[in-house]
């Protein structure tokens, strides 16, 4: 933009090329950008319909910490996150590993455990909330005949909010299953042979080598998977409803109860500004790896 | 290709002993894991109600009900929430590529005034996940600003946010900026505007690209839920998903889980078809996203 010809170069080239651009500021703006700042704003507010909103400085916020669910929620999100990485991160990098060591069998394995992600969540969710019945379930039935202990799954309060994360783990595991698998494929296999050369066993090799090669997507899919879980929504809402016990009200469920249960939008827009700024904290650090990675 | 494990354990006794049982395991497991769960749903769906709520439960259907299908179709009124979501989906889709192809080739090859900081300020968006930003979208969708427009059950309600996906404009402009500025330059020779040049050079160049950026968008809206069930509250505007999680508890089992069969088919024949492209589109559009 700086060479004296492009500075020379006519007005008419800009206004051609903001035609071309004009649609996406549009919705950009609209849709976007606007909402964005304006979440900022209804903190503040009471949203009213009819009579219009006016500022109420923190009482949203008050109000917010007023209500036991709010810390619920925060620590269920929070858990469910927890959760869905001790499941959902090594799973998917062992699936990996398995897979680029088999010589038969790979493309089976990877349509597999890609399948489910060609199923909306919703019916994933259906469809879980109906294997998890403790009487006459599918998950019941498989462990009573291995026998396994059969727990109540989503009808407790103590093991609901771990259903939920083996119904998202079982659902989206594919996705990172095959980007690691990508990833391994770009390992040198003379960075093994040198490992065996000194001396490395297999874990060692794992450890020393695959961990440190694929450590960029490692750290990637990790904060793209905390972005992902604290915004969980659609399989408390549909597997559970937020219960037993509110022990799966998560942050995102207790939004849209503000909002379209509650009708208090100030509140639910409180709620959002604390999560964006949580959420925003991850983005910033995923920026700067994948930034860092490009250089 | 040389991987974690040296070749020639696999070709001693004990390596080709621990390889094929832990291959036997593995098919095993994921079979189970995976197949499992889909057998369940379809046999689910041929099972007499009773049946289907039957404890313990039955692997092999004792009566095979094949007309459940038929019978949910017509019942439960597939096609026309098929109908919907068609509607919602492809409208977005193509809306979104009409937005997004020009925005991302004017960014990468007219090169505006301040097109750096246009681009910047759509990737700010990505630090911002679009279901956090409920509550003011929604908001924004019942009274669009300058027009006043309520878009609720309107299919634009879908269409006009999807359409602002930063993330396909800067996979698109990525690719574009790959292309060499001397084909741009023999176009331009040729007498085509801007327009043409976009239209008869770049797209045909860019048809990987764009099928990735299809794929992607299309499998996120087919798994949205959230955003259609809040724009969407009359139900004879929603898609199928939106559509299965309202009627899930005054519906038989069996015909709630014929239907999800059935709505569940076509995107995994598609991807069955077509997995080799899918796959390798979708770790390449991750990897450099």
């Amino acid at each position: 933009m700086s060479t004296p010809t492009a500075r020379r170069r006519r007005l008419g080239e800009h206004v051609t090329a903001y035609g071309f651009l004009c649609a996406a500021l549009v919705v950009f703006a609209v849709f976007a950008w606007y909402p964005a700042v304006r979440n900022i704003v209804l903190s503040f507010q009471e949203v009213n319909f009819v009579r219009g909103s006016s500022w109420v400085g923190l009482e949203n916020f008050r109000r917010l910490l007023d209500d036991p669910l709010f810390a619920t929620a925060w620590r269920n999100s929070a858990l469910f996150t927890l959760y869905a990485l001790l499941l959902g991160f090594g799973v998917p990098f062992v699936t990996a590993l398995l897979i680029n060591e088999f010589r038969h069998a790979r493309a089976y394995f990877r349509v597999l455990v890609y399948l489910p992600v060609m199923l909306p969540p919703v019916v994933v969710a259906l469809m879980w909330r109906w294997f998890y019945q403790p009487e006459g379930g599918l998950i019941n039935e498989v462990l009573g005949t291995a026998g396994l202990p059969t727990p109540e799954w989503t009808n407790s309060s103590s093991t609901a909010l771990i259903s939920l994360v083996i119904a998202s783990t079982w659902a989206n595991l594919g996705t990172a299953t095959l980007i690691y698998l990508a990833a391994l494929q770009t390992i040198p296999g003379e960075l093994y042979e040198a490992a065996e050369l000194d001396g490395a066993g297999i874990w060692r090799r794992i450890w020393h080598v695959t961990v440190p090669q694929t450590r960029f997507v490692i750290l990637m899919l990790l904060l793209l998977q905390v972005i992902a879980t604290m915004q969980v929504f659609t399989e408390p809402f549909v597997m559970t409803g937020g219960g037993p016990e509110d022990s799966t009200v998560t942050v995102m469920l207790l939004i849209y109860r503000y909002a379209f249960v509650y009708n208090d939008f100030g509140a639910a827009s409180a709620m959002s500004l604390l999560l964006l700024v949580v959420l925003a904290v991850f983005s910033a650090a995923y920026l700067r790896v994948t930034r860092g990675q490009q250089k | 290709m040389r991987t974690l494990v040296r070749p020639a354990v696999l070709r001693t006794p004990r390596g080709r002993f621990v390889y094929w049982s832990l291959l036997v395991l593995a098919l095993v497991l994921f079979t189970v894991a995976f197949i499992l769960p889909l057998y369940w749903m379809v046999t689910g769906g041929l099972k007499s109600s009773a049946e289907v709520a039957r404890n313990p439960p039955t692997y092999i259907p004792e009566e095979w009900h094949p007309g459940n299908y038929a019978d949910t179709w017509d019942r439960l009124e597939l096609a026309r929430y098929f109908g919907n979501t068609v509607v919602l989906i492809g409208g977005a889709w193509l809306l979104g590529l009409a937005i997004q192809l020009p925005a991302a080739y004017a960014l990468s090859k007219l090169r505006p005034r301040f097109g750096r900081v246009v681009l910047g300020m759509m990737l700010l968006t990505l630090m911002v996940p679009a279901t956090a930003l409920l509550i003011p979208t929604y908001l924004t969708v019942t009274d669009v600003p300058f027009l006043g427009l309520n878009l609720v059950n309107n299919p634009a309600a879908v269409w006009l946010p999807a359409a602002a996906n930063a993330f396909n404009i800067y996979v698109l402009k990525n690719f574009f900026d790959q292309i060499p500025g001397e084909i741009l330059d023999a176009a331009r020779i040729d007498g085509a505007g801007a327009l043409a040049t976009m239209w008869r050079v770049i797209l045909p160049l860019s048809r990987p690209i764009i099928a990735v950026v299809s794929i992607l968008s299309i499998t996120a809206l087919w798994r949205d839920f959230l955003w259609p069930m809040v724009v969407l509250p009359d139900p004879a505007k929603q898609p199928i998903t939106v559509y299965f999680q309202r009627i899930a508890d005054t519906t038989s089992l069996n015909m709630l889980i014929a239907g999800m069969v059935l709505a569940s088919i076509p995107l995994v024949v598609v991807f069955l078809v077509f997995q080799r492209h899918i796959l390798a589109g979708l770790t390449a559009g991750s990897l450099k996203g």
